[in-house]
């Protein structure tokens, strides 16, 4: 049997939940074994293989138009899309942007901040536009597992990407739905 | 003006960032732009909150750094509770931010700089990751697992978690160490020096072998910057910030509360990061570099045997004079790995870090808080106004790695206008251009905080627009 081949991309994240990931730590090695990554974050593939592959997993919350961009590329080249991490399930913390106006969260950024001087709000042909809320990655697209946690633990997306790799769809429950102070 | 050649995304970096090329009609590189394309609001979506939510919110800018966000936060929600943290608790907090300082150097220098080194720049980019790695050496690539995991384990058992842990709260921390926990973090310790140690003999020989293009690969002066022990020893959690010039003599040595005298923004209309300067200088003029290179050379000595012995090397490189190639921050990184060890062995030693008074009660609201931290990629600041009640009016936040901007920016202009050849695009030459950037181990989502993303897809477009080359790696 070939590996699985898998793909990840991070939209508006902290990194955490691909920090999760690692912390998996040796068993890393194990997995290497039955999975082939191939575009992510700590890989140098840009985007996943227009073939396709079998599980495509998005961090983070949706909030420019290359992150929707990003989403609906993952979406069309994956058999399974996962949505890791509460930004990527909810929106996650992200979404506190959205008690207020786009002008009003870059204006405080890039001209009121009290050591920012003379500044203006960046605005070029190479910086995506900011969506006017920051939403989920399954109001934008399907998912079919949704994992939260921020992050979920090492154990919880191990879970998941076992019982994947055994050919069942992961139930996601119980202590793998803990948030809080974990066990590793 | 010709060509455009577009890196997007930037790969094994934290965060969402593209590089432009810009090629002038002859094919030679004219100009490069670094662009952080990430904004998510912080300093704006934080107004309203209660101050001692801070140290839960403000971690969520950075996965990578999280403890660096949760101790500049708290440092300054001591100053806004009007108390200050116990002396047990700053033995703990420091002890903290060793954990983080290991994984996260830990990380970048075996898992995502580390490619580049052990397999090579121009190394099949499909293998040219961690599972590369693993599979070229399997021994070394479990040891560097292992030390990640001891920096994450040192964060879980003070914090409860490994990612985002809950642990410092204004006036101290939440719980006390446990001697278990003393002994296992002790018991470990030597193994991972013996690591580090591997890591460092490696990049020696690795300097060593590629020591034309290491003398040639984005070496340029500038101003540094970093926080030093009173007798000017290399320090990452308190202490004064140090500025020195391109000679390493000292311009400027303030108190980081003050840092709004001393440090301005400026806005680059092409990135959604900032680049912070000497005020005094104005900007580009006032331009420095920060984390483990700025560090190494703003410090004049480390106060730990096996890390000063390394430093005594570093300080020898250029004759006494600061470090300026963009590839030694490798070095600095390993060298700070083995100074966090040390510290930790000593922090551990000492019996006041098993007293159980670990927090203060806060006083009379102050309103106004300013946290200042050396976070693995640089210096941090953390800055809040609140009302009488604590609660958050304004935040303004300076992340490690925009103090980089100026340097990534140029960096890549250096790499690209050596190696990039516009008629006869290689892959491994764009790869050297984002191996400028991966050297100062950006971290995306903290240094826009303001909004964030770094991914690459390589366009050759020529002036009519049209497609002539691609590198799509997919």
């Amino acid at each position: 049997m070939g590996k699985i081949k898998v793909a990840s991309q991070w939209l508006e994240a902290c990194a955490g939940c691909h920090m999760s990931f690692l912390d998996i730590d040796e068993r890393i090695v194990e997995l290497l074994q039955h999975v082939e990554l191939t575009s992510t974050p700590i890989t140098d593939l840009k985007h996943p293989p227009e073939d396709g592959v079998d599980v495509g997993i998005l961090t983070g919350a949706i909030g420019n138009e290359d992150e929707v961009a990003e989403a609906k590329e993952m979406r069309e080249r994956c058999k399974i899309l996962i949505a890791m991490g509460d930004c990527a399930v909810f929106g996650g913390i992200c979404t506190m942007r959205n008690f207020f106006s786009r002008e009003e969260v870059l204006r405080r950024g890039y001209v009121e901040t009290e050591s920012t001087v003379e500044g203006d709000v960046p605005e070029h042909e190479d910086l995506a536009p900011l969506t006017s809320c920051v939403k989920g990655v399954g109001e934008v697209v399907p998912v079919d597992i949704y994992l939260p946690g921020c992050p979920p633990t090492a154990d919880a997306i191990w879970y998941v990407l076992s019982e994947l790799l055994e050919g069942r769809m992961p139930k996601v429950e119980g202590d793998a739905l803990r948030y809080g102070l974990d066990g590793g | 003006m010709g060509e455009k050649i577009t890196i997007s995304p930037v790969t094994r970096i934290e965060g969402h960032a593209k590089i432009t090329i810009h090629l002038d009609n002859d094919g030679n590189v004219e100009e490069s732009f670094f662009h952080v394309e990430q904004f998510r609001g912080f300093e704006k979506f934080s107004e309203g909150r209660m101050f001692y939510e801070m140290p839960q919110i403000t971690p969520r800018t950075c996965g990578i750094c999280p403890v660096s966000h949760h101790l500049a936060s708290v440092k300054a929600c001591d100053k806004v509770a009007g108390t200050e943290p116990t002396p047990t608790a700053t033995l703990l907090r420091r002890l903290m931010h060793k954990g983080q300082l290991i994984q996260s150097h830990g990380m970048h220098f075996f898992e995502l700089a580390g490619p580049d080194l052990i397999l090579g720049f121009d190394a099949d980019p499909a293998i040219r990751n961690v599972a590369g790695v693993v599979q070229a050496n399997p021994e070394l690539a479990v040891k560097a697992v292992k030390l990640r995991a001891f920096g994450q384990e040192i964060i879980r058992r003070l914090g409860g978690r490994r990612v985002h842990p809950v642990f410092a709260v204004p006036g101290g921390v939440n719980k006390p160490l446990s001697e278990e926990d003393r002994d296992w973090i002790l018991s470990q310790v030597d193994d991972h020096i013996a690591t580090t140690q591997v890591g460092i003999d490696f990049l020696k020989g690795w300097v060593e072998e590629h020591q034309t293009m290491v003398d040639d690969f984005a070496v340029f002066p500038s101003m540094y910057m970093g926080l030093v022990q009173p007798d000017g020893a290399l320090e990452l959690y308190g202490g004064q910030l140090r500025l020195v010039d391109q000679d390493g003599e000292q311009v400027e040595q303030f108190d980081p509360c003050n840092y709004l005298d001393y440090i301005g923004e400026h806005v680059n209309e092409y990135s959604y990061l900032k680049s912070p300067f000497y005020k005094k200088m104005g900007y580009p003029a006032g331009v420095y570099r920060v984390g483990p290179l700025g560090r190494l050379n703003a410090a004049s000595h480390i106060n730990t045997p096996l890390a000063q012995e390394e430093m005594a090397v570093w300080k020898s490189l250029n004759g006494g004079r600061p470090v300026e190639g963009t590839l030694y921050f490798h070095y600095a990184r390993l060298i700070e790995t083995l100074y966090s060890l040390e510290r930790t062995k000593e922090l551990l030693d000492d019996p006041a870090i098993m007293e159980t008074d670990v927090a203060n009660p806060g006083g009379q609201i102050t309103g106004e808080g300013i946290g200042c931290i050396e976070a693995p990629r640089g210096t941090l600041f953390h800055h809040y106004w609140t009302d009488d009640n604590g609660v958050i009016e304004k935040v303004n936040m300076i992340v490690a790695t925009g103090h980089n901007a100026w340097a990534m920016n140029h960096s890549i202009n250096m790499v690209a206008k050596k190696y990039v050849d516009g008629n006869n695009l290689e892959e491994g030459m764009l790869n050297r251009v984002e191996a400028a950037i991966r050297a100062h181990d950006p971290c995306l989502s903290c240094s826009t905080h303001a909004v964030g993303q770094m991914p690459i897809d390589i366009q050759l477009v020529d002036a009519d627009g049209q497609v002539r080359d691609r590198l799509r790696t997919d």
